[in-house]
C-alpha cells in the first residue's frame, strides 16, 4: 500500500497552496488515485510561515493531516526553519536555493534547486514559480504523471496563461532532470 | 429518471460537498453573513444560484440571514443558511421560531472552536449541544453531520428531505477540518437520491385550510405565500389556522406535536455508519472528523488482530439511544471520540446500562485529533500508562 | 364598504387600548389597499413584537407575525423570494429601531420594494410603558423615573440617509392625507417608509400628563404642519407631514433580476 504525504510551505502568495491542490487533484482526477488536501488558514495564509498538506495513496485515506512528511518544500528560510525538523527519517527535502541556506543537515535526501532564478530567467514571472517547482518535485518523485498535472492546469486556467504555466513547469522538470544525473548531497 | 451517464469525480472542499448536496436537493434561496470556517459556502452560492434562477442575498448579520430564509421559505422555496459558532449563537431565536411555526429550513454549522470568538480558523465539535437546546424552551430537533465529502453531500440531500419531511429545521453540523479539506466526491446523476418535495394542500380556494392541522400520517401540507389560502404564521402558541392561543388544551397539544413528530421517528431520522461491530469488544463511537482518525484506529487495531469496532454516527439529534444500545451493548469498553468536553459521551452513557464503561477521548486545543492521541487515551484508560 | 373584505372580522373587537391609534392606522392601511383594488392573496403583512405588529392579526392577507424587530429581514426573504407580492411591514417604533435599527437601516440601503410603516406612539406599550429610541429627552417612563436623557432619532431623517427612496409622515388626526401616503408607499417601486404619529394615552400619554387620546390628537392637529410650510420657519418646534422624499433609483429586486441574466451568460466560463 503505497502512500506520500508531503507538506509544501513558504510565505504566503508564493502559491503553495495552490500547487498542493494541483498536485492532488491530479492525482484524484486524472490518475484515479486517492487523495486529501489541507492547509493552513486565517492570517498564515496572508504571510508568514504558510503550508499545504497532501496525502497521496493508493487506499482510502482515513487521517487527512500529515505530522511527518516524506516529502517536505520550503520555499522560504522562515518555512524551512519551521518545518525541517518534522521531515520524516529518509524523506525528501526540497527547498529553494534563492530563498533558503541549508544550515543543517536533516536525515533526508536533500535537493536545493535554483527554481526560483531558473523561472525568473526563463519566464520573467514571479507568478509561476510555485508551478516550476511543482514540476520539479514531478522530476524528482515521479508521483503522478506530468500530463496530468499539464492537463489539470489546462482546465483550471483561462487560455492566456497556459503556456507561460507549461514553460515554468517543463523548467522546473529539466532541472530535476538534471539534479538527477549529477546528485548533490545526501 | 436516473440517467446513465458516467457519474462525476471531483476534487473540492467539504463546504463545497454542502454546496452540490444542497444544489443536488433543489435549493433556491440562500441568505448568508460571511464566517470563517464556513464562508466558502456562501461564495460558491453566490456563483452557482443565480445562474439556475435561485436567489442569493448577504444579508446585515446572521439573526436577519435566519430570518430571511424563514420568509422564503413561506412562498414555496428550500432555503439555506450557512454559518459557524458566533453565527450559529445569533440565530437562535429565529430557529426557534421556525421549529415554532413548523418551516422547512436547512442551517449549515461549520464548527470553529468556541465559546465566543474562539478559534476561528481550527476545530472543534462544542456545538453539539447548542444545536440541541441552543433555542429557548422544550423543542425537538434534527442535527445531521458526517465525517467525509461523499457523506457530506448526501447528509446534504438528507437534510433537506427531512426538513421538507417533518417541517422542521434541520441543523447540519459539520466542523472545519471536513469543511477546509479537500477530497474527492462522486457527484451523483439526477435521480440517483431521491428528494423529498415540499408537501402542499389539495384543500381548493374557498375551502377551509389548516395549516397547522397535521394528517394522519403526521405531515402538514403546505400553502405558499401568495397562494389562494391566507394564514397566519406566529411564533406564539397558536391554533390549526395559524393563530396565537394560550388555551391550554391548544398550548399542551401544540407541544406534544412539536415533540413527538420528531421524536417519534428517531429510527427513521437515525443514519450511522458500523465498521467491525459484529464481534468487537472494544466499541468506538465518533462522529464528523474525529470519526476518520478513530476509524484509523479501529482499522489498525483490526489489523493486529484486536477487536475493535467503530459506530460512527450521522444523526445526532434526536440521539438515536437504542441503536447506540444496541452497537455498544455487548462492548467491553466503549470509548467516544470527538472534540468537546463530552457532549455525545454524556447521551452514550445514557442510552447504555454500565455507563462506567464508557469513556471520553478528546482533544480541546483546536489540534484535530489524531490516531496517535486515541491511541494514547487508550493505554491510559487500559492502565497501562502514557 | 368593501374594506370589510380584508378584515378577519372574528377577532374584533380588537385588543388595543381605548384612545390608541393603531386602530386608526389599521383602518386607514386597509382603506388605502381597497382603493387600489389589490388582491389580497398578493399582499404579505409581516410584523414583529409589540402592540403595532397585533395589526396583522386582523388583516385578511397572508399574516406573518415574527419576532422582535426582525419583521424586515423576514420581508426581505419574501419579497426576494417572490418579488411580484406587495410587502407590507407595520413596526412599532421600538421594534423597528431600537432592537430592528440594523435591520431598518439595511433595507432602506438596498431600496427593496417593502412598505416599512413606523407606528411611533414614543413607548413600548406591550410590556407596560418603557422608553423608546423615539422618545426623546426628558420623557418619564417606566424606565425613566426620573425623566429620559436619550435623545430620539428623527425617522424620516435617518430614513433618507440610510437610502429609502419613499419618506414620508403623518399622524392618526390626519386620516385621509394618511390614506393617501399609504396609498403611494404601497404603489412606490422601492423601500419607502411611513412615520405614523400615534397616540399611546395608557403609557405615554398619562406617564407625561398629555390628557386623553382626544387631547393627544388635538396635540398632532395643532404641533404639526404640511412639509415646506411657512409656519415651520416661525416655529421650528413644530413636525413636518407629508412627503419628504419620493424618487425613482434601482429596486433591489430588480436589480437582482439582472444579476441573474448576467450570472447565466456568464455560465459555462468555469464551474
Amino acid at each position: 500500500m503505497s502512500r506520500t504525504r508531503l507538506v509544501f510551505s513558504g510565505s504566503g502568495g508564493q502559491g503553495v497552496v495552490t500547487a498542493a491542490i494541483l498536485l492532488a487533484e491530479a492525482a484524484v482526477l486524472r490518475e484515479n488515485l486517492f487523495a486529501v488536501q489541507t492547509q493552513s488558514y486565517g492570517a498564515a495564509a496572508r504571510g508568514g510561515a504558510t503550508r499545504a498538506d497532501v496525502i497521496i495513496s493508493e487506499s482510502k485515506i482515513n487521517y487527512p493531516m500529515v505530522n511527518q512528511p516524506n516529502i517536505l518544500v520550503c520555499l522560504t528560510q522562515e518555512a524551512y526553519n519551521k518545518y525541517a525538523p518534522i521531515i520524516r527519517p529518509g524523506g525528501l527535502l526540497l527547498v529553494d536555493t534563492h530563498y533558503v541556506k541549508i544550515e543543517r543537515k536533516v536525515e533526508a535526501r536533500q535537493r536545493e534547486l535554483p527554481m526560483f532564478d531558473t523561472v525568473m530567467e526563463k519566464i520573467g514571472r514571479a507568478v509561476v514559480f510555485n508551478i516550476c517547482m511543482l514540476g520539479t518535485l514531478i522530476g524528482l518523485t515521479g508521483l503522478v504523471k506530468p500530463e496530468s498535472i499539464l492537463a489539470v492546469l489546462q482546465e483550471r486556467l483561462p487560455n492566456e496563461l497556459i503556456e507561460i504555466n507549461r514553460q515554468a513547469f517543463q523548467s522546473g522538470w529539466e532541472l530535476a532532470q538534471a539534479s538527477t544525473r549529477s546528485p548533490q548531497s545526501r | 429518471m436516473p440517467s446513465n451517464e458516467p457519474e462525476l469525480v471531483r476534487f473540492i472542499q467539504g463546504n463545497e460537498a454542502c454546496v452540490e448536496g444542497a444544489l443536488y436537493a433543489g435549493l433556491e434561496f440562500f441568505a448568508g453573513y460571511p464566517i470563517t470556517p464556513s464562508s466558502e459556502i456562501m461564495e460558491h452560492l453566490a456563483r452557482r444560484l443565480p445562474r439556475r434562477g435561485g436567489k442569493f442575498i448577504q444579508m446585515e448579520d446572521e439573526i436577519a440571514s435566519m430570518c430571511a430564509i424563514i420568509g422564503a421559505s413561506l412562498t414555496g422555496r428550500k432555503v439555506l443558511t450557512a454559518t459557524s459558532g458566533p453565527g450559529f449563537s445569533l440565530m437562535q431565536e429565529a430557529l426557534g421560531y421556525a421549529v415554532m411555526a413548523e418551516i422547512p429550513c436547512v442551517i449549515v454549522n461549520v464548527q470553529r472552536g468556541g465559546p465566543s470568538t474562539g478559534l476561528p480558523t481550527q476545530i472543534s465539535q462544542g456545538d453539539v449541544n447548542q444545536a440541541r437546546w441552543g433555542t429557548h424552551g422544550d423543542h425537538a430537533i434534527i442535527a445531521l453531520t458526517a465525517s467525509n465529502h461523499q457523506d457530506v453531500f448526501a447528509m446534504t440531500v438528507e437534510a433537506f428531505n427531512m426538513a421538507e419531511s417533518y417541517r422542521t429545521p434541520v441543523v447540519l453540523l459539520f466542523d472545519e477540518v471536513v469543511g477546509h479539506m479537500r477530497e474527492r466526491m462522486v457527484l451523483p446523476q439526477p435521480g440517483r437520491i431521491a428528494l423529498v418535495e415540499r408537501l402542499r394542500t389539495s384543500v381548493p380556494e374557498g375551502v377551509d385550510y389548516h395549516p397547522y392541522l397535521p394528517r394522519e400520517d403526521g405531515r402538514l401540507p403546505m400553502s405558499d405565500f401568495g397562494g389562494v389560502h391566507r394564514y397566519n404564521v406566529t411564533g406564539l402558541y397558536h391554533d390549526m389556522w395559524g393563530f396565537p392561543s394560550d388555551n391550554p388544551k391548544v398550548v399542551h397539544g401544540l407541544i406534544r406535536h412539536l415533540v413527538d413528530k420528531i421524536e417519534n421517528n428517531v429510527d427513521a431520522i437515525a443514519r450511522y455508519k458500523s465498521y467491525y461491530l459484529d464481534d468487537a469488544r472494544t466499541v468506538l463511537v465518533s462522529y464528523g472528523a474525529t470519526a476518520r482518525s478513530a476509524l484509523h484506529v479501529v482499522e489498525s487495531q483490526r489489523r493486529k488482530g484486536q477487536k475493535f469496532g467503530l459506530l460512527e454516527l450521522q444523526t445526532l439529534w434526536p440521539f438515536p439511544y437504542d441503536i447506540v444500545g444496541e452497537a455498544c451493548g455487548r462492548a467491553k469498553q466503549v470509548l467516544v471520540v470527538e472534540m468537546n468536553l463530552g457532549h455525545i459521551c454524556a447521551e452514550v452513557k445514557k442510552a447504555l446500562n454500565n455507563p462506567r464503561n464508557v469513556f471520553l477521548i478528546n482533544r480541546i486545543d483546536g489540534v484535530f485529533i489524531s490516531p496517535t492521541d486515541i491511541r494514547q487515551a487508550l493505554r491510559l484508560i487500559d492502565g497501562r500508562g502514557v | 364598504m368593501a374594506i370589510d373584505k380584508y378584515l378577519r372580522e372574528r377577532f374584533f373587537p380588537h385588543m388595543w387600548c381605548a384612545g390608541c391609534g393603531h386602530g386608526t392606522v389599521l383602518n386607514a392601511l386597509v382603506r388605502a389597499i381597497e382603493t387600489m383594488g389589490m388582491s389580497r392573496n398578493e399582499i404579505v403583512m409581516v410584523s414583529g413584537i409589540g402592540c403595532s405588529s397585533r395589526i396583522t392579526g386582523y388583516v385578511d392577507v397572508h399574516t406573518l407575525h415574527t419576532l422582535h424587530g426582525r419583521a424586515l429581514a423576514f420581508a426581505t426573504g419574501v419579497k426576494l423570494s417572490k418579488p411580484e407580492l406587495n410587502v407590507i411591514v407595520p413596526m412599532g417604533d421600538g421594534d423597528a429601531l431600537a432592537i430592528g435599527g440594523n435591520h431598518f437601516i439595511h433595507a432602506a440601503r438596498r431600496n427593496i420594494a417593502i412598505t416599512a410603516l413606523v407606528m411611533n406612539n414614543r413607548i413600548y406599550g406591550m410590556t407596560g410603558g418603557q422608553y423608546s429610541p423615539l422618545s426623546g429627552c426628558e420623557v418619564l417612563a417606566a424606565t425613566a423615573p426620573y425623566t429620559t436623557i436619550d435623545p430620539s432619532f428623527d425617522v424620516v431623517a435617518l430614513s433618507v440617509a440610510a437610502g429609502a427612496t419613499f419618506v414620508a409622515r403623518c399622524t392618526t388626526y390626519h386620516v385621509k392625507e394618511m390614506i393617501d401616503i399609504l396609498r403611494q408607499a404601497i404603489l412606490h417601486e422601492g423601500f419607502s417608509v411611513v412615520e405614523i404619529l400615534s397616540p399611546c394615552p395608557t403609557y405615554f400619554g398619562r406617564s407625561n400628563k398629555l390628557g386623553d387620546a382626544a387631547e393627544m390628537l388635538r396635540g398632532f392637529k395643532e404641533d404639526t404642519v404640511p412639509v415646506g410650510s411657512a409656519a415651520k420657519q416661525k416655529n421650528p418646534e413644530l413636525i413636518e407631514r407629508g412627503i419628504f422624499v419620493q424618487k425613482e433609483k434601482p429596486e433591489y429586486c430588480a436589480a437582482y433580476e439582472k444579476i441573474m441574466q448576467k450570472a447565466r451568460s456568464a455560465a459555462g466560463e468555469t464551474i
